[in-house]
């Protein structure tokens, strides 16, 4: 892969509304290939909205978004769906179809490009169930039948499945134990550092995005209102930041993360 | 061998067949030396096609850069794993599913059993007492399936009152009987057609939202919330919905037969010149008010039925869309069938009442 000039993610002056109630307002936010960006912010700040604006499911009311320098709405469908098809995104509540099994939500993408044979999307699912550590058996199982933490593994092997070069994740950690966040954070690393894999990642979780986010994006005020390394994120004056990061209990979690 | 370029899904896209075709004819080469230093890029497609054209494990020379290493590693640790097997199909699925079936019939006729039973149970609570009585839900239920189905039947009733009276004017008058229209509208509608039209069109109408409302309750896991909450579903959702019915169901069959008897009218009135007032006079005379009886007593227990099955339906959908369309189906389809396998009944036990003599 060519180490590209333009960002993976290109946000400006986005605004948002619904109904008369603006979530965001005149936000920009870049993102250059290979980061991985914690976007962090209070319950009902907007996080999922962005997210859902970068991968373009809601059209933005003010403003542009472009993915790897190219807009995200050409007017071309065929241009827009293979832009798309380059994003992998994972839903803060999974979003599995939930009249296939397992297998089929994570080979269904991956059937739909019509170019692979059967046998190499079996081994492509084994593959990726293996790396988000679902077991064999359970690819046969429905959605309805796995728990919180299997649903959220689950979708982020489909949203794997395609191989995409960035990558959101709504909440990839909360519901998963400790011991699988874990094995979740290396996974995420170990890909960006294979294939320069860009992530923008929600998360409440401190020892998660001390231990991944090589930036940290504060949402708060319909705007982000930090930007930088942890660091830089944490010196910032701002009462949010004081109660996010500075508590005993986030103290303890990010020297956890470091260790 | 020596490998260059970007081996990933997006780079390889349409080409796949022929690389994998290429890749096959230098499989069987043992002593090939795999050179893989020069690849821009490897994402697990590649890295597996490789795997595969290596029979699935690391050839005895390869060179490769260490970034490269992991994702080898990783498709070696999902095959040790184990295979993804589906379990397999048993010869006697055909028997099995006619079993199936069976089972089926006899678990829903159990479950709408229960389900009467607790709304039973359910009435002598409300009696006792009649604070818990869920009057908004049973406004709310009587508007949606009563009111707003007014305009759909009033449409049907008046254009198949019209059909009715032209179709037999054509017969009656070859034998110049003209004035018997009135009997087989009377009778036909007010009795037969009214009823069985009117539950049909619910069952369409109101019977498939209710199974839907329901299911995705059961879907959305928000019968389990009212569940905690220590609400009865049965008082909560399905007692409403059954009362509305069977008070606007009755009601419809009313209005229905009404207008369809309206549109017969005015088509006699075209086709054989009986005007309105000899219509209008001679009705009550030929068709005794029994009949009207029975059409309301068809029209409270046809609407209960309604209520009973879709709801009972929407309770037993799963948690996925596909039993979500299923029991909606199976909702409506059974819905009609029961009314009608009832009429049936109802034509032979109440076939000495309400005749002209
Ligand atoms: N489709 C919608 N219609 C109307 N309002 C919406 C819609 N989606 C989101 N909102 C509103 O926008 C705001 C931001 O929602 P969003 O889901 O982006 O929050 P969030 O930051 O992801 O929160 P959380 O951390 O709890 O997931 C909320 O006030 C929400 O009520
Ligand atoms: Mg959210």
């Amino acid at each position: 892969m060519t180490m590209g000039e333009s960002p993976a993610i290109q946000v400006e002056r986005l605004s948002m509304r619904f109904g008369r109630q603006w979530v965001l307002r005149e936000l920009d936010f870049t993102v250059d290939k290979g980061e991985v960006v914690a976007l962090v912010g209070g319950s009902g700040s907007g996080k999922t909205t962005l997210l859902r604006a970068i991968i373009g499911l809601l059209r933005p009311t003010q403003g542009h978004v472009r993915l790897f320098g190219e807009p995200l709405f050409s007017g071309d469908a065929k241009r827009d769906r293979l832009l798309r098809r380059r994003v992998g995104m994972l839903f803060q509540h999974g979003a599995l179809f939930s009249a296939f099994n397992v297998y089929e939500n994570v080979a269904f993408p991956l059937r739909e490009l019509k170019v692979l044979d059967e046998d190499l999307i079996r081994d492509l699912v084994r593959l990726k169930l293996s790396m988000v550590e679902l077991l064999p058996r359970h690819a046969w199982l429905m959605p309805a039948e796995l728990s919180g933490g299997m649903m959220k593994r689950a979708a982020l092997a489909r949203a794997l499945s395609l191989e995409p070069e960035l990558l959101l994740l709504d909440e990839p950690t909360t519901g998963l134990d400790p011991d699988r966040s874990e094995s979740f954070v290396h996974l995420i690393r170990s890909l960006r550092d294979e294939l320069e894999l860009t992530v923008v990642l929600v998360t409440h979780d401190l020892e998660t995005l001390g231990a991944l986010a090589t930036r940290v994006a504060v949402l708060a005020e319909q705007r982000i209102l930090a930007f930088g390394t942890l660091d830089e994120v944490m010196g910032a004056d701002h009462p949010f930041v004081h109660n996010f990061f500075r508590t005993g209990r986030s103290q303890r979690a990010l020297q956890r993360a470091e260790q | 061998m020596v490998l260059q370029g970007e081996w990933t899904l997006a780079a390889i896209g349409l080409a796949y067949p022929r690389l994998r075709a290429r890749l096959e004819q230098h499989c069987d080469r043992l002593d090939l030396e795999w050179d893989l230093s020069g690849v821009d890029a490897l994402d697990s497609v590649g890295a597996l096609m490789l795997w595969r054209a290596w029979e699935r494990r690391m050839p005895g020379r390869v060179r490769m850069r260490p970034d490269q290493a992991p994702v080898f590693e990783r498709i070696r640790l999902a095959e040790e794993k184990g295979v993804l097997r589906k379990a397999p199909r048993s010869p006697f699925e055909w028997l099995m599913a006619i079993g199936d079936l069976a089972f089926k019939a006899g678990r829903n006729l159990r479950e709408i059993t229960i389900l009467v039973g607790q709304l039973l149970l359910d009435l002598g609570h409300i009696l006792r007492h009649p604070g818990d009585m869920p009057w908004r839900e049973t406004s709310a239920n009587l508007y949606k399936s009563g009111v707003r189905a007014m305009p759909v039947t009033a449409l049907v009733g008046f254009l198949i009152g019209v059909v009715l009276s032209y179709l037999s004017a054509l017969q009656l008058k070859s034998f110049g009987a003209d004035v018997y229209i009135i009997n087989i509208l009377g009778i036909g509608i007010i009795r037969e057609l009214g009823p069985v039209l009117v539950a049909v069109l619910v069952a369409g109408r109101s019977g498939s939202a209710m199974t839907a409302q329901l299911g995705v309750m059961r879907v959305t896991e928000e019968i389990d919330a009212l569940a905690v909450m220590g609400v009865s579903r049965t008082l909560r959702l399905v007692f409403p919905k059954v009362l509305a019915l069977a008070l606007a169901v009755p009601l419809l069959v009313l209005w229905t037969s009404f207008v369809a008897i309206i549109g017969g009218m005015v088509s006699a009135r075209f086709q054989l010149d009986i005007s309105y007032a000899f219509f209008i006079d001679t009705l009550p005379k030929v068709v005794p008010v029994a009949n009207l009886w029975i059409a309301l007593f068809k029209g409270f227990t046809f609407g209960i039925l309604v209520a009973l099955i879709a709801s009972h339906f929407g309770l037993q959908v799963k948690p996925n869309t596909e039993s979500l369309s299923a029991n909606t189906t199976s909702s409506v389809v059974t819905a009609i069938t029961i009314v009608i396998l009832v009429d049936a009944i109802y034509a032979i036990a109440t076939r000495r009442i309400g005749m002209p003599t």
